[in-house]
């Protein structure tokens, strides 16, 4: 327990890690998945084309691969440097690691976004559909006005879903220079092997903090949406 | 796909065809142009010379091309990747079913402990289990990647089953008490090997997971498909890191689409074994019973 107690300021900045990387690129994967999603149902073939390749890549390569790709390959194929700040928000400094982290959690969780509100899409009734085409809405006005609404009501507990996933994946970031909060368990564990069970079990309930009253929202949404249907 | 398409948006008429041409031409003509502009960057830094050669010929050492394929795709897929794959997912088959039965256990503590193992295993990271496993119980490396996998998917997988379990109609868990079998038995003879064949797109995907999951074990040291890769990239320069985190990307999407594949394959198969095991039987047979009852044996 002293571990844990000395170290809450480095706990503490691992937390704030964790939750920075999942925030950001929670809300930027959310939103290029909707994006992807809207391209796999459009009329037009090549954006159709470009969704279904993107998904089939990103979603069977794993996210430990992602990392090194961004890491290894960006800039000897295209040049981009990704800008690294190194400013401090909320106690956690952008560095590298936090960078990458973010862009490769946010290209890689907008597949699984895109996979359940492309699932969310088909669950709406076809009638729906109908009646937005019959008074005349064009494709982008039946899906943002029409469909999508609808479709986000019974996509909310698989989307909170994919989002606990995507908070654990956040680890993986501990292994390319990012300071959350597995990095900070391993250098806590190091410096002091006497209580590595107490520390391991302290990054533990962090992690439950965030992720089980997720999921048990998402049970609780399930079980709603379900008797509503 | 094909059903919301035809929904989403009319049949086109000769002006929504001409409007659409015009999209597809003009959406053609900016991803063929983001396209060529990536390949020209990358050309233009260099990066179709002889890099690529490491693939056919490396120039390093005393390395052939087949000492390079050798360590991908037997000593990194074969024997890093697979192994822990082939060891974890019989221990998760094996584990699933006890904390399933745990699960819907009369007792009530059974089912409070295993309720508190899922939530708290689906909720931290299996990077988190394995690095306990190296650190804190000092395990090997393959020890505790497959300690991480178990631990997570035993607990993805019990949820599946269970999912899969309260889809079942209840007349076959009432059919099964009612011949006198003890509720085990008309858990693991019942109503688990139709829930398997239920849940089998769900299961197979989870697969797919743990098999992508097996790169964290890059993370902790343990020797496999990514590890290879980035030695290799060490080995042989800088340079070659794009050829061979290529390959690697390849490996993998080949082996996932793979499996993807073949469930694809198997849930047709076997909705066909279903229909025609009810048209072909006698109607005393319970509708997918005997076919059931099969496949969940194999498939534990």
């Amino acid at each position: 327990m002293g571990a844990l107690v000395a170290n809450a300021d480095l706990l503490w900045q691992g937390f704030a890690a964790t939750l920075m990387i999942s925030v950001v690129a929670g809300i930027l994967a959310f939103v290029w998945g909707v994006v992807l999603a809207g391209f796999r149902v459009s009329p037009i073939g090549p954006l159709r084309t470009f969704g279904t390749a993107y998904i089939n890549v990103v979603r069977n390569t794993p996210l430990t691969l992602v990392f090194l790709f961004l890491g290894g390959s960006t800039s000897a194929l295209v040049g981009i440097v990704v800008p690294v700040s190194r400013d401090t928000y909320f106690g956690v400094t952008i560095n590298n690691g936090i960078v990458f982290a973010i862009v490769a959690l946010s290209l890689y969780t907008a597949t699984f976004v895109c996979e359940v509100v492309r699932s969310g899409i088909n669950s709406v009734g076809v009638g729906q559909a109908e009646a937005a085409r019959s008074m005349g809405l064009t494709f982008g006005q039946t899906l943002t006005q029409v469909v999508l609404p609808q479709a986000f009501r019974s996509v909310v507990p698989p989307l909170i879903n994919v989002f606990v996933a995507h908070i654990k994946n956040t680890s993986v970031a501990a292994g390319f220079a990012a300071t959350e909060l597995v990095a900070v368990a391993n250098r806590l564990s190091n410096a002091n092997p006497g209580d590595v069970f107490v520390i391991f079990m302290g990054i533990g309930v962090a992690y439950l903090v965030i992720t089980v009253p997720l999921s048990i929202a998402a049970e609780q949404l399930e079980k709603k949406v379900a008797v509503a249907r | 796909m094909s059903a919301p398409q035809q929904v989403l948006f009319d049949v086109p008429g000769p002006k929504a065809i001409l409007r659409d041409k015009i999209y597809t031409l003009v959406f053609s003509v900016v991803m063929v142009g983001l396209l060529a502009l990536v390949v020209y960057t990358a050309y233009s830094r260099g990066i179709f010379d002889d890099r690529w050669q490491v693939l056919w010929d490396p120039q390093k050492g005393n390395q052939t091309a087949a000492d390079v394929w050798h360590s991908l795709l037997v000593r990194g897929l074969l024997e890093g990747t697979l192994k822990a794959v082939a060891i974890a997912v019989p221990i998760v088959a094996v584990t699933a079913t006890i904390l399933v039965i745990a699960r819907v256990a009369s007792n009530g503590l059974m089912r409070a402990l295993a309720y508190i193992f899922t939530h708290v295993f689906r909720g931290i990271p299996v990077l988190l289990t394995m690095y306990f496993g190296v650190i804190a119980l000092g395990l090997s490396p393959l020890v505790s990647v497959v300690l991480g996998l178990a631990v997570y998917n035993t607990a993805v997988v019990a949820e599946i089953l269970r999912a899969g379990i309260a889809a079942l109609p209840s007349g076959q868990r009432e059919a099964g008490l009612s011949l006198g079998l003890r509720p085990l038995s008309v858990l693991l003879r019942i109503q688990l090997p139709q829930a398997v064949r239920i849940m089998l797109p769900a299961l197979v995907s989870q697969v797919v997971v743990l098999l992508k999951d097996t790169s964290l074990g890059f993370i902790i040291a343990y020797y496999e498909l990514l590890t290879v890769t980035k030695n290799d990239f060490n080995y042989f320069g800088e340079a070659t890191t794009v050829p061979f985190v290529l390959v690697a990307a390849i490996i993998y999407i080949t082996v996932n689409m793979a499996v993807s594949r073949f469930a694809h394959w198997l849930e047709g198969r076997l909705s066909g074994a279903r229909s025609s095991a009810g048209v072909g039987d006698a109607p005393v047979v319970p509708p997918g019973g005997v076919a059931g009852t099969g496949l969940g044996v194999t498939a534990h």
